[in-house]
């Protein structure tokens, strides 16, 4: 009797649960899948066929999408693409990292100011942020004018449309992206394993590339992925900052989908940038896979020793 | 800030990187000159030109109505996702798929959208943006909510259904008042998103109702005017003051 209890227990609490996802959950994953899922599947189908005159497809299998990318045209803009958003990507974490660094070791109560002023240019207005760069570094900006005012420079120098203004734009939209996960991996880290490397010798300089470093990569990669893959994606800073003249595979999309309407070219550029999302995803949780694995042996090696 | 050491460098040198071009557009928005780079004096006309733009009044009004129908739906679907996924699927698959329109590079959301809307016959226009922005702000309020139900305790909630309430009963006794600030701060941060939000409203728009984002790009594009300096200021004004107050409510850092 008692077992029939149980089990008659045990399926209410199931059809509670089935109740509960249906209700709570079902129409955020329908909405979902819906408005997004299907839609990024379809541009993975619209890749495999040929254009339509006026955008759209007409429904006859290709695979000339795909070999029209490797034209040498295509080529150099996918490796421009990645030199610039790689470029990026090192700049901010070289900026971020150290910074990160230094609000961990702020009083507790500075510690959430100084995160919140981080976070508060993320969440304005990217193109008013990007406009602001366009003044800056005008011409007759105030940094061309106080470098003459300076006598560093006789005349102002042409700062604004060239990549490294497309880069510092980049830097200055996606820095706050980079300095969060990095932030949160460094307060995670086990001081005692900092103090532990110096006890036996280690300066700071070693302990931080011995110690330090490694356990913090995880929060490391998601920020540089965070930083790259939307770079890779952006067509309005190098539009803007980049006056036309730094074309990225964000340009090239966003053109093939708005002006040239050929779709499946334009999904078979998207499907570039998504596929290098999906494994730089997978890179970063083998390695955040690798270090939580390495800091089990050590507590465990800990355990045993003592 | 004394003890940071050799580490005060690249601080001071990041809060001044992402300050002093706000700084700058701010201070220009007051200038009197009629270029955007040189300060010659102290006026206010730049406001009441702007305030006298028919353009920017259309896109802010258009703005305005995507981003109310935005947050509501977002928040209403956000929040149920967000217990039904903490409280009822534990799964760590269930809720990455969640989140995932907020990481998703919005290009991508954006042209799949467009091909989508074709595809099953949905005219673009506004309410063609307001259901993209639903997707990823439901997913910006799940991420709050579930941060915070992470906090919160579900012996309430149990005691409540051993007691006898349904489900219903329960979340609206015990689920929801517990989860408020939480729910209202992703609320704030939806509107905000919506409201600066380009990329997704520039492939999902139709042509004759522009945002104001839209109407920025085409601004922007065609050169810099002292005008985009006053409106700069004014949205940067907007969107600190919310997310200020939703960091306030709960703290919102935990939740990025």
């Amino acid at each position: 009797m008692s077992a029939s209890t149980t089990q008659s227990g045990r399926g209410a609490a199931r059809r509670r649960a089935l109740t509960g996802r249906a209700i709570f959950a079902g129409p955020g994953l329908l909405y979902i899948t819906l408005f997004m899922t299907i839609p990024v599947l379809l541009v993975l189908v619209y890749s495999f066929f040929q254009r339509g005159r006026f955008g759209g497809i007409v429904w006859e299998f290709t695979l000339e999408n795909y070999v029209r990318a490797f034209e040498p045209v295509y080529l150099n803009v996918l490796s421009n693409s990645l030199v610039i958003a790689g470029t990026t990507t090192v700049l901010a974490l070289v900026i971020g990292y150290p910074t990160a660094y230094a609000i961990t070791r702020l009083p507790k109560r500075w510690r959430t100011v100084a995160l919140v002023l981080v976070v508060l240019p993320f969440w304005t207005n990217f193109l008013i942020r990007t406009y602001a760069w366009i003044v800056l570094l005008n011409s007759e900006g105030p940094i061309n004018s106080s470098l003459v005012d300076a006598g560093i420079i006789s005349a102002p120098i042409g700062l604004l449309y060239t990549p490294g203004a497309v880069i510092v734009g980049l830097v200055y939209a996606y820095l706050p992206l980079v300095i969060l996960p990095v932030y949160a991996s460094i307060e995670r880290l086990d001081r005692q394993l900092i103090e532990a490397a110096s006890n036996l010798g280690a300066s700071r300089v070693r302990a931080f590339f011995d110690v330090t470093l490694p356990l913090t990569l995880p929060g490391v990669m998601i920020g540089a992925i965070f930083v790259f893959v939307p770079s890779l994606g952006n067509f309005v800073v190098p539009e803007l900052l980049g006056g036309g003249k730094t074309v990225m595979v964000g340009n090239l999309i966003r053109d093939q989908f708005l002006e040239a309407r050929d779709w499946p070219f334009g999904a078979v550029l998207a499907l570039f940038v998504i596929s290098l999302l999906v494994i730089l995803f997978a890179i970063q949780a083998a390695i955040s896979r690798r270090i939580n694995g390495t800091g089990k042996r050590y507590a465990a090696k800990q355990v045993t020793h003592a | 800030m004394r003890n940071l050491g050799w580490l005060r460098v690249p601080f001071i040198f990041t809060y001044a990187f992402l300050y002093i071009p706000i700084a700058v557009l701010v201070v220009m928005s007051f200038n009197a000159s009629k270029s955007p780079f040189v300060w010659t004096g102290f006026s206010t006309q730049w406001y009441t030109a702007l305030f006298n733009n028919e353009l920017i009044r259309q896109g802010f009004i258009n703005t305005m109505i995507v981003a109310v129908g935005a947050t509501i739906l977002a928040t209403i679907l956000g929040t149920l996702l967000a217990i039904g996924v903490s409280r009822y699927f534990r799964s760590a698959i269930v809720e990455a798929y969640s989140l995932a329109p907020a990481i998703i590079p919005d290009l991508v959301l954006a042209i799949g959208l467009l091909a989508f809307f074709a595809l099953v016959g949905v005219t673009l226009s506004l309410f063609s943006v307001l259901l993209a922005h639903v997707v990823f702000g439901m997913a910006f309020v799940a991420a709050v909510v579930i941060a915070r139900i992470g906090q919160t305790d579900s012996s309430l909630e149990e005691a409540s259904r051993d007691l006898g309430a349904g489900v219903v009963t329960t979340f609206r006794k015990i689920t929801l008042p517990s989860l408020a600030p939480a729910i209202i701060a992703g609320a704030l941060l939806v509107f905000t998103l919506s409201l600066d939000e380009f990329v997704i409203a520039y492939f999902t728009n139709g042509p004759t109702t522009p945002t104001l984002p839209i109407v920025i790009y085409s601004m922007v594009r065609f050169g810099v005017t002292p005008e985009i300096n006053a409106l700069a200021a004014l949205l940067l004004l907007v969107s600190f003051t919310i997310v200020i107050s939703a960091q306030r409510i709960t703290r919102l850092t935990d939740a990025v």
